[in-house]
């Protein structure tokens, strides 16, 4: 019976269904990324500027959407927030918003901590050319901080894909609650269905996360 | 807050504060006595076991707790594996940590200059006193800042084992949202709760982290 | 004179690879003579210490220590014949994690089994003598390279080894430290330690040797008295490497 279960996985509909799931889990990964890649490098450079008031506000942002569980996060995005303002907001758009800003706080630290590895003489140079700041930081600075971010910011995205899996909690019907539905659904002809329709999750997770990661390491290692 | 809230609600709290502490502090023990021992099969390349653990490392680094969870809970009784709910939770972080201890003790290790090991050597230090006098002190002290991260991470992790219906503190504030509407005190009392657990761990390695880079002995 | 000898090596191979570092090397230093090692960088002077000392394995030939031969693959056997092999490394190396005190006794309290009252008793008159008593709970990061360097030298003295191996243990340091670090390796030959230098400082290998093994491309090209080579060396390489010290300045 064990070894036949696996076969629950391709009867019918069923592995078209989980990929289709997976889909819906990759797009709001994708889009959620997307944002939090743009609005982050803003955050990291709105976060090296030379003021006390922007640095305290970045600095409290950044240390409580850190210090919370992302799930808690998403509980405030998603109760707190329809309840306090009587809205009723689309679970995967809370969960966009969950994960930009958190995503846009992670990322705007490793934006932050690149944009301060590059050496003060590099802006002075650049300033001594008659280049404005602007110019200072498209062309001279942020090309330099693309290597040191690249491999970190990478390992970033598989956080955020892998952090996407809390939205089945909401309810939205995802890779997970696919793969539930299809256990419920085959109960009768496979009773070990949940153990493959289970390890096939975790293994797509895995092809995903996976490659992501190595890049990561290799561009590390590559451009030390 | 209304104080009524507390009163009525305080003793559930307390109750799953305490859940998400015990299993989050099982799960890091474990976690590290994993990571502990990883890191040294990866250091001093002890083959075969190393490649089992390179698996293991990529499989718990690449894959969400949740999904981790539900196969551990839901999938292993097929195979004849009946866990605890709280068993599966601790399982699961420690299955999670251990690899991200791994990695940290592995990359403080290796942060070691070699010339470290053959100055111990060459005073005829045997390579296990190398390794506990020299290696594993400074090793220690190189780790503490990622580790204490980990900490943070795992214990933030351990948020989503409401989802196999363990009563922590996610469990609690989400079973008053849904039954009494009071949401906003619900929520803020779950904010309220894990920064009692986080801000103090928190603190603590940014204390730590000081110490090390100004007073200890960097070189 | 067989009886006097302290180590030899006879026929040496070390190869990284497929690149042969030392070509059969024949070295034997006596009891109390000081041998200083020359060559350009990449001859293999380093690696030849750090073979001797067991830190890397060979590939053909023996080295003898106190008529014990050297065997990297015996741990047990190596620990021990390391305790009469004293190295000192160009980048000090102490332990960052002990203070001063600590990194000089550890290894005879761990490894020789010597009581702690002993160890720093011999500690005070070895760090007395390089002038760093005052300075036995200071941590690394506190001192400065001269300083680091001699207690590296008085760490592995309190072994009491019957060779010492210095490998370019100035080569890191400021030119104002390097004396400091000299005038203790002179006191050590005139007290009739065995010892084998690798320098680059001609004036300090003239004043200090014994005798003097020029090595390129992993041979012994020259083996020589200290003032036969500087003045009239026999081999064309040596010569043409000595020349590299000199300069002249063309005057108009």
């Amino acid at each position: 019976m064990l070894d036949s279960g696996f076969k629950i996985l391709f009867q019918g509909q069923n592995f078209n269904r989980l990929l289709e799931g997976l889909w819906v889990t990759i797009r709001i990964s994708l889009i959620s990324v997307l944002l939090s890649m743009i609005l982050g490098t803003l955050f990291g450079m709105f976060m090296t500027l030379p003021n006390r008031i922007t640095r305290w506000i970045s600095r409290f942002y950044l240390e409580f959407v850190r210090i919370m569980p992302q799930l808690v996060l998403l509980y405030i995005l998603y109760f707190g927030v329809a309840h306090a303002m009587g809205w009723n907001i689309p679970a995967e758009f809370a969960s966009i918003l969950m994960l930009v800003i958190w995503g846009t706080a992670e990322m705007g630290d490793l934006v932050r901590n690149a944009l301060i590895s590059i050496p003060k003489h590099q802006y002075e140079s650049a300033a001594a050319l008659g280049m404005t700041k602007r110019d200072t930081y498209l062309h001279v600075i942020l090309p330099q901080t693309f290597t040191r971010l690249l491999p970190p910011a990478m390992n970033l995205i598989t956080r955020m894909i892998k952090t996407t899996s809390l939205i089945y909690l909401i309810g939205i019907v995802e890779v997970l609650k696919v793969g539930q539905q299809i256990i419920d659904a085959n109960r009768m002809q496979y009773p070990n269905g949940s153990l493959w329709v289970y390890a096939a999750i975790f293994f797509l997770y895995f092809i995903i996360c996976w490659p992501i990661s190595l890049l990561s390491k290799y561009l590390e290692k590559r451009w030390k | 807050m209304t104080g009524s809230f507390l009163q009525d609600f305080g003793g559930m709290y307390l109750n799953a504060l305490l859940v998400t502490l015990r299993i989050s502090a099982w799960g890091i023990l474990i976690a590290f006595v994993i990571g502990f021992i990883a890191s040294l099969i990866q250091y001093y390349k002890i083959p075969v076991v190393r490649q089992i653990f390179a698996v293991y490392i990529e499989l718990s680094r690449n894959t969400p707790l949740l999904i981790q969870l539900f196969f551990l809970y839901y999938g292993l009784p097929k195979l004849g594996i009946v866990l605890d709910r709280e068993v599966t939770a601790i399982i699961g972080i420690a299955f999670l940590g251990g690899s991200y201890m791994a990695e940290a003790f592995r990359s403080s290790l290796e942060s070691i200059d070699s010339a470290q090991i053959q100055s111990a050597l060459s005073l005829g230090m045997t390579p296990s006193q190398v390794f506990f006098h020299v290696l594993f002190p400074q090793a220690m002290a190189i780790s503490v800042p990622p580790l204490v991260a980990n900490v943070i991470f795992l214990i933030k992790e351990s948020s989503v084992v409401s989802a196999i219906a363990l009563a922590d503190l996610m469990y609690v504030a989400k079973d008053l949202i849904g039954l009494y509407y009071n949401t906003g005190e619900a929520l803020l009392m779950l904010v309220i709760c894990y920064l009692i657990i986080l801000l103090p761990v928190s603190i603590l390695g940014s204390i730590i982290e000081r110490r090390l880079r100004y007073a200890g002995f960097g070189i | 004179m067989e009886k006097d000898i302290q180590l030899k090596a006879e026929k040496i191979i070390k190869k990284f690879g497929d690149d042969t570092i030392l070509n059969g090397i024949d070295l034997e230093v006596h009891k109390g003579e000081v041998v200083v090692v020359l060559g350009p960088s990449g001859c293999g002077k380093s690696t030849l210490l750090r073979c001797l000392n067991g830190l890397e394995s060979i590939q053909g030939g023996s080295i003898t220590v106190d008529n014990q031969v050297l065997d990297t693959k015996n741990t047990k056997a190596l620990t021990e014949l390391r305790q009469k092999v004293g190295m000192v490394f160009q980048s000090y190396d102490l332990f960052p994690n002990k203070t001063v005190l600590g990194n000089v006794i550890m290894a005879p309290t761990l490894v020789a089994k010597r009581s702690k009252e002993e160890a720093i008793k011999e500690a005070h008159t070895l760090l007395d003598r390089v002038g760093l008593w005052d300075k036995r709970d200071a941590y690394p990061r506190q001192l400065s390279g001269g300083q680091k360097q001699r207690v590296a030298i008085v760490r592995a003295l309190m072994m009491h080894p019957e060779v010492m191996l210095f490998d370019e243990v100035t080569a890191a340091l400021d030119p104002e430290m390097v004396r400091e670090v000299l005038d203790v390796m002179l006191e050590l030959a005139d007290q009739g330690l065995t010892m084998v230098i690798v320098t680059h400082e001609m004036s300090f290998a003239r004043a200090i040797a014994d005798r003097i093994i020029f090595m390129d491309q992993g041979n012994v090209v020259e083996e020589n008295t200290p003032d036969a080579f500087f003045t009239s060396p026999e081999s064309e390489r040596a010569q043409q490497f000595l020349q590299t010290f000199s300069f002249d300045k063309k005057k108009k």
